[in-house]
């Protein structure tokens, strides 16, 4: 087993919300009558479903309430566990799936007062992402506003299916004021449903979306390179969370390829689809997906030209690995010490500000 | 990838590959509009000509998203004698089945009755063509061989003219393409498959098509190079629907092609697809082996466009996992995007592996002796 070093930044835990109600004593009144008088449910997305074996490692889940609700068990299990410095916490509620701008306001905003109350307030490790209302272009901007002025926050998080691909124009003054504010986009694993959940329509099974994420971050990395985000905010950065990895290198060979050939469309792309994500995109460890041999991980490693690109994270409470093998075998220390510290480090500029939190 | 800049001669050059080869992706075009018609009954002329074809996009003329090329083919594809490029088998023969040395061509024809609204129509016109490719191609000459296209969105129909061409030696294989109203794997196009395994032909799958879904989980993106290099997404949540809706399990001696889509994404999906279902496999009980053995057992892949690697032992790589017996060449003459044979494969391929590569795996899977 490749052991973990103590003082890493695990970019990846998902707290959950209890319920609906638990966000109640975070709305205004309006609000609150709301989901009181209309009798709303649960926000819980089809991409995790609570009981679904991919939601929850067996050992991490709770004798009652939803997997990741309990900030003991993450310490325990998580934090503690693996001498965790910082984590950063990406809250999968379903407040994007609301088709209501006003209404997804109202939540995405309880939903970060929520995570620094009960979360960040009560760890010091702990840090947030911004969740927005991608409903309005206006109000994500005002709630990333809002929220960064709390330092805790170190990033502004998007799902990876949405209405839109994330290349598109529309979606610019979100990025502005992220990279303005330091903030690193984080785009997670998850569908708003607004649109079928694969490239080519709606599967039949929860094991066909959940396979399907891994061809929406392809499909996303190229709207945001060939749109040209990064030629507009060459300072911002982007995360891709629980995305896999090992699809990355066959995915730039031929994004690569087509480029050479037809980038005469898209003449602001300067620099080369590689070049751009070495300096611009990011990826989290969890899930690997690859065989448990060490040789053709390093392979993989090797293939995709780089050792600065992935952050280490747990993916806490999803199922992803076995006992403490967070890491994959076969990591030199080297590498090991990049992923859990020194990657982290360089993309999310605010975690160096611990010290001068108050 | 090819685009010519500069003027070159008509008749091209030999590659200098002296080998044979198999080329298992050629598009045949129609020279002029109405060459379809004589294989076609006469309400479709009038219907054509009124309402138009009526697919599952917007634009009553040319493609949603505008090709890089005219017709996405090559400038130097032109025929003297006029029409688009890929509508003369002379040609053709010309400038790429002789001087490729091309022993086997398998024909793909894009221009379909697949993905039509209108399902009588998209029956009728698929007919024809599966006419059209005997009478204008397949007949006169033989390295040529035919693939059936259906109408896909009807099961049931399809199936039908799978039966009629069963036996049929100007064909080899069933052709579908890969976006289409629901992913392939859904039950509505089983039918497909039942007769395509019945009439022991295989299923290929070429990118494109559209099929009323956005082109990407996100909705529609807005640039070519998206629609292009996203083939290859589309082409995995294609192949995920087939293992995971138990078409392999359901139809043992089924094989299909992935065309044009890439393969460099094979290895990451199927680990991805084994990964998943250690947890999640009593979702779907009807699949009795892991993802990956089905991918191993049911599925060729086509070459062009090649993966382009900057090491060229990170392509050997990816194919070891996938396998030298799985790989089928193809130029996707006269695309602009056509692969050269003899630039295709790096250095330092054995010499079994290359006539695997470029032939036999081929002529294995195809039946074509």
């Amino acid at each position: 087993m490749t052991s973990p070093i103590p003082g890493g930044v695990d970019c990846d835990l998902h707290p959950a919300v209890p319920h609906l109600t638990s966000l109640l004593p975070y709305m205004n009144g309006y609000w609150r009558d709301q989901v009181t008088t209309r009798g709303m449910t649960d926000l819980v997305s089809q991409s995790y479903p609570v009981n679904s074996p991919i939601s929850s490692r067996p050992d991490w889940r709770l004798a009652q309430g939803k997997p990741g609700s309990s900030l003991a068990d993450m310490q325990a299990q998580a934090l503690d566990k693996f001498g965790t410095a910082y984590g950063i916490c990406n809250p999968l509620y379903g407040v994007q799936m609301v088709f209501s701008e006003d209404m997804a306001t109202a939540f995405c905003r309880a939903l970060n007062d929520w995570l620094v109350k009960e979360w960040l307030d009560k760890d010091d490790r702990l840090r947030g992402s911004i969740v927005i209302p991608v409903q309005s272009i206006e109000k994500s901007v005002a709630e990333i506003e809002r929220c960064a002025e709390d330092k805790r926050f170190v990033q502004v998080l998007m799902l990876v299916m949405g209405d839109m691909p994330l290349g598109k124009r529309h979606y610019w003054p979100i990025y502005a004021a992220a990279e303005r504010l330091g903030l690193p986009i984080g785009i997670h694993a998850g569908s708003a449903y607004h649109n079928p959940p694969t490239t080519v329509g709606w599967g039949s099974y929860h094991i066909e979306d959940y396979v399907a994420q891994a061809q929406a971050f392809q499909t996303q990395l190229t709207s945001l390179i060939v749109e040209g985000v990064f030629a507009r905010h060459p300072a911002l950065k982007m995360v891709m969370l629980e995305s896999g990895f090992t699809w990355l290198a066959p995915f730039l060979w031929r994004l690569h390829k087509f480029w050479r050939g037809i980038r005469m469309e898209t003449p602001w792309v300067d620099r080369a689809p590689l070049e751009i994500v070495r300096s611009n995109i990011r990826f989290s460890l969890q899930p690997v997906d690859a065989p448990p041999e060490p040789d053709t991980l390093n392979r993989l490693f090797d293939h995709m030209q780089s050792d600065e690109l992935i952050l280490f994270s747990t993916d806490y409470p999803h199922w992803q690995f076995e006992g403490d093998a967070v890491l994959p075998e076969g990591l030199s220390p080297d590498l090991v010490r990049k992923i859990m510290i020194d990657n982290p480090l360089a993309t999310y500029s605010r975690l160096r500000v611990k010290e001068t939190t108050p | 990838m090819n685009i010519q800049i500069r003027e070159r001669p008509q008749s091209a050059a030999s590659t200098g590959l002296k080998t044979a080869i198999a080329d298992c992706d050629i598009h045949p075009a129609r020279a002029t509009k109405d060459e379809l018609y004589p294989f076609l009954a006469k309400r479709w002329h009038s219907h054509l000509e009124t309402f138009g074809a009526g697919p599952h996009h917007g634009m009553m003329e040319g493609p949603p998203f505008p090709k890089a090329q005219p017709n996405a083919s090559r400038r130097d594809a032109y025929p003297p004698e006029g029409g688009p490029q890929g509508s003369s088998l002379s040609f053709m023969q010309k400038q790429h089945l002789d001087p490729n040395n091309v022993a086997l061509g398998v024909l793909n024809p894009l221009a379909t009755g697949q993905g039509l609204r209108n399902h009588d129509l998209a029956a009728a016109i698929c007919s024809a063509v599966n006419d059209w490719q005997i009478e204008k191609w397949t007949s006169k000459d033989s390295r040529l061989k035919g693939s059936v296209v259906v109408p896909n969105e009807d099961g049931v129909a399809a199936a039908a003219e799978i039966r009629k061409r069963a036996g049929d030696k100007n064909f080899v294989q069933v052709l579908l393409l890969s976006r289409n109203a629901e992913p392939l794997g859904q039950r509505r196009y089983w039918p497909i498959y039942e007769a395509a395994q019945e009439a022991g032909l295989p299923v290929g799958v070429h990118a494109f098509g559209y099929g009323g879904n956005p082109i990407t989980a996100s909705g529609w993106p807005s640039y070519y190079i998206e629609e292009m290099v996203g083939h290859s997404q589309c082409q995995q949540s294609v192949l995920a629907s087939l293992v995971l809706e138990g078409v392999f399990a359901r139809f043992p001696k089924l094989k299909m092609v992935m065309v044009e889509a890439g393969f460099g994404w094979a290895p990451s999906l199927a680990w991805r697809l084994d990964k998943v279902f250690s947890k999640l496999h009593a979702e779907v009980p009807h699949l009795k082996r892991r993802p990956s053995e089905y991918i191993r057992d049911h599925i060729w892949w086509t070459t062009q466009p090649m993966e382009d690697p900057e090491s060229r032992d990170h392509l050997f790589q990816v194919i070891e996992w996938i396998g030298w017996d799985r790989l089928l060449f193809a130029t996707d003459y006269p695309h602009w995007d056509f692969d050269e044979p003899s630039r295709v494969l790096p250095a330092g391929v054995s010499d079994a592996n290359k006539q695997a590569f470029y032939l036999d795996n081929a002529k294995k899977l195809y039946g074509v002796s």
